[in-house]
């Protein structure tokens, strides 16, 4: 069934749509992230013109974390006080970010600009997280020796100390402020919830529990990506209700089935599952860029 | 002041006798409306020849008929190697293209229509890109033209139909031209040129109006005239859909 849309102008399937916001949405409720580095470029592949595809994503976005933060209050897995400080600097870095985006937009290296920093992060987590998770597993694999103490680090000694009861942590507000920041940057150029660099930030940077990242993440990325659809549907008017209805219904579904199958799998197994997928991501961005394109043109709104 | 007056005369004299030949044509629809199920749609045009007299004794009659979408200015860009990456370099803004163009012909265009005809009437797709200032450092500005018309013609944007135009014994046409689902709002025109002897005699202009209606003329206008009301409408309903299979699901499994 072909579904005209609105704002974006093109026609799409719309079986397609339910399908693919269900397929991230199982990834987004498996490992707390929003999906949103999946998708955009699943968007873009499918023909929807770049500037609906990042702002629409916000908006599903919205959806699938909404969704998957519920499962987790009732689980009682979300720090709200460190959700809140991430907050913080992620409307910052959001609003920074709806700016930087109109900015490089004009100069026409956003795409270039967004694949550069997929690429960039996407390859540097990914294989610190494989790498982590490998070493994880061959340990637990051998009962006798003890996981090694985490140190305490340049993070430990910086000012305004804070207690996150829940995470059971007492550290400096600056960096959970400034991994907020980047993250809400990211998440208005890139059109996605950054949780893919946030939950490593929050277990290796932060040193907080695997067990409440992934709810905190979500707490956080719905507030940045409401904020950031907000700013997108009033600058730019690129927000596609119809496509984000579509994809949303599908996302929400596929968030709560993966909230299931997460909950049933080790928590090593699901870092490295995640690993490999990023880089999976990362490889076909990267050889995107390298290798020559079949279209050396494009075409973009003149006019401004 | 006599001379003037008599070569107004002969000038009012010369516009108001009608051509030879006249066309008087037809469409299947004069509006196009795009509703959430739009998935492209087809315009028949047809029509026929009118005489005051036995046909000329000239070349063989031709039928042109184009339509063409609203024109707009484009950015082209083009990609080249920097340190190791495909990246944007060369850019050039395009005055006018338009955002459809269809083309259907007795034959080939090139042969029934003198590049003259053409550039004066702007039939061919080439002749409507209107391109005026590149920047100095781009020495080879048609190949931006030239990405445009390649880039939508794959799109399915800009359409050739050769020979598409079926011509009987001189006096009926008729030819249909497809609209792809890509299809944007707008003023789009129909033209249809009668040719001999690769020289436009007619020409007739009737104009078709795309627009969205229903459902997806709510949505655009909400979107452009009241953004944040659309905003947080958008809000709202990604977190009610979010709230409603949250609780789907936790019913499922108590």
């Amino acid at each position: 069934m072909q579904i005209y849309l609105p704002i974006a102008e093109v026609s799409v399937n719309a079986f397609l749509l339910l399908g693919l916001g269900g397929l991230v949405g199982i990834l987004s409720g498996m490992f707390g992230v929003g999906g949103g580095f999946l998708m955009t470029p699943l968007l873009f592949f499918i023909g929807i013109p770049p500037a609906v595809a990042v702002a629409t994503e916000a908006n599903q976005i919205v959806a699938s974390s909404f969704s998957g933060v519920l499962a987790h209050l009732r689980r009682k897995t979300v720090d709200l006080k460190m959700g809140s400080v991430l907050l913080v600097g992620g409307l910052v870095g959001a609003a920074a970010g709806v700016q930087l985006f109109a900015m490089l937009k004009a100069m026409g290296q956003v795409e270039l600009l967004v694949k550069l920093c997929y690429v960039a992060f996407l390859g540097i987590i990914g294989t610190l997280m494989f790498t982590e998770s490998l070493r994880a597993i061959t340990r637990s694999r051998k009962p006798g020796a003890k996981p090694t103490r985490r140190q305490h680090s340049w993070v430990h000694k910086l000012p305004l100390k804070m207690k996150f009861r829940t995470s059971g942590l007492y550290i400096s507000a600056i960096p959970p402020v400034l991994v907020g920041a980047s993250v809400g940057v990211l998440a208005a150029i890139m059109g996605v919830g950054g949780g893919f660099i946030m939950v490593p930030a929050m277990i290796y940077l932060l040193g907080m529990p695997t067990k409440v990242v992934v709810g905190t993440s979500l707490f956080q990325i719905i507030f940045v990506t409401a904020f950031t659809t907000l700013m997108h549907a009033t600058t730019n008017y690129t927000v596609d209700m119809a496509l984000a209805v579509l994809l949303l219904v599908g996302g929400v579904i596929g968030a709560q089935i993966g909230t299931r199958i997460g909950v049933k799998m080790k928590a090593e197994q699901l870092r490295i599952l995640l690993a490999l997928l990023v880089l999976a991501v990362c490889l076909k961005l990267g050889l995107d860029l390298l290798l020559r394109p079949d279209e050396l043109y494009s075409l973009g709104n003149g006019g401004h | 002041m006599r001379r003037l007056l008599l070569s107004l005369a002969l000038l009012a004299a010369a516009t108001t006798q009608a051509p030879a030949e006249e066309v008087v044509a037809g469409l299947s629809q004069n509006r196009v409306s795009i509703t959430a199920n739009f998935d492209g749609s087809e315009i028949m045009i047809f029509g026929a020849v009118k005489r005051t007299a036995p046909p000329p004794d000239a070349g063989p009659l031709e039928v042109v008929v184009k339509i063409t979408g609203p024109l707009t200015p484009v950015v082209v860009r083009r990609k080249e190697r920097v340190l190791g990456v495909w990246a944007n370099t060369a850019a050039v803004e395009v005055d006018a293209a338009p955002s459809f163009y269809a083309v259907a012909t007795t034959g080939p265009l090139r042969e029934i229509l003198s590049d003259t005809e053409d550039l004066r009437h702007r039939i061919s797709i080439e002749r409507m890109i209107r391109s005026v200032g590149a920047p100095m450092d781009i020495t080879d500005s048609q190949a931006f033209s030239e990405a445009i018309v390649r880039i939508r013609a794959d799109k399915g944007l800009y359409r050739t139909y050769e020979g598409a135009v079926e011509l009987t014994e001189e006096t009926l046409f008729r030819t249909a031209i497809g609209l792809p689902a890509n299809l944007v709002e707008g003023d789009y025109t129909a033209r249809i040129f009668l040719i001999r002897d690769r020289g436009v005699v007619d020409m007739r202009s009737v104009s078709i109006e795309v627009s969205k209606v229903g459902l997806e003329r709510w949505i655009y206008d909400l979107a452009h005239q009241r953004p944040l009301a659309y905003g947080m409408l958008s809000l709202v309903i990604a977190i009610a859909a979010g709230w409603i299979a949250s609780a789907v699901f936790g019913r499922f499994r108590t």
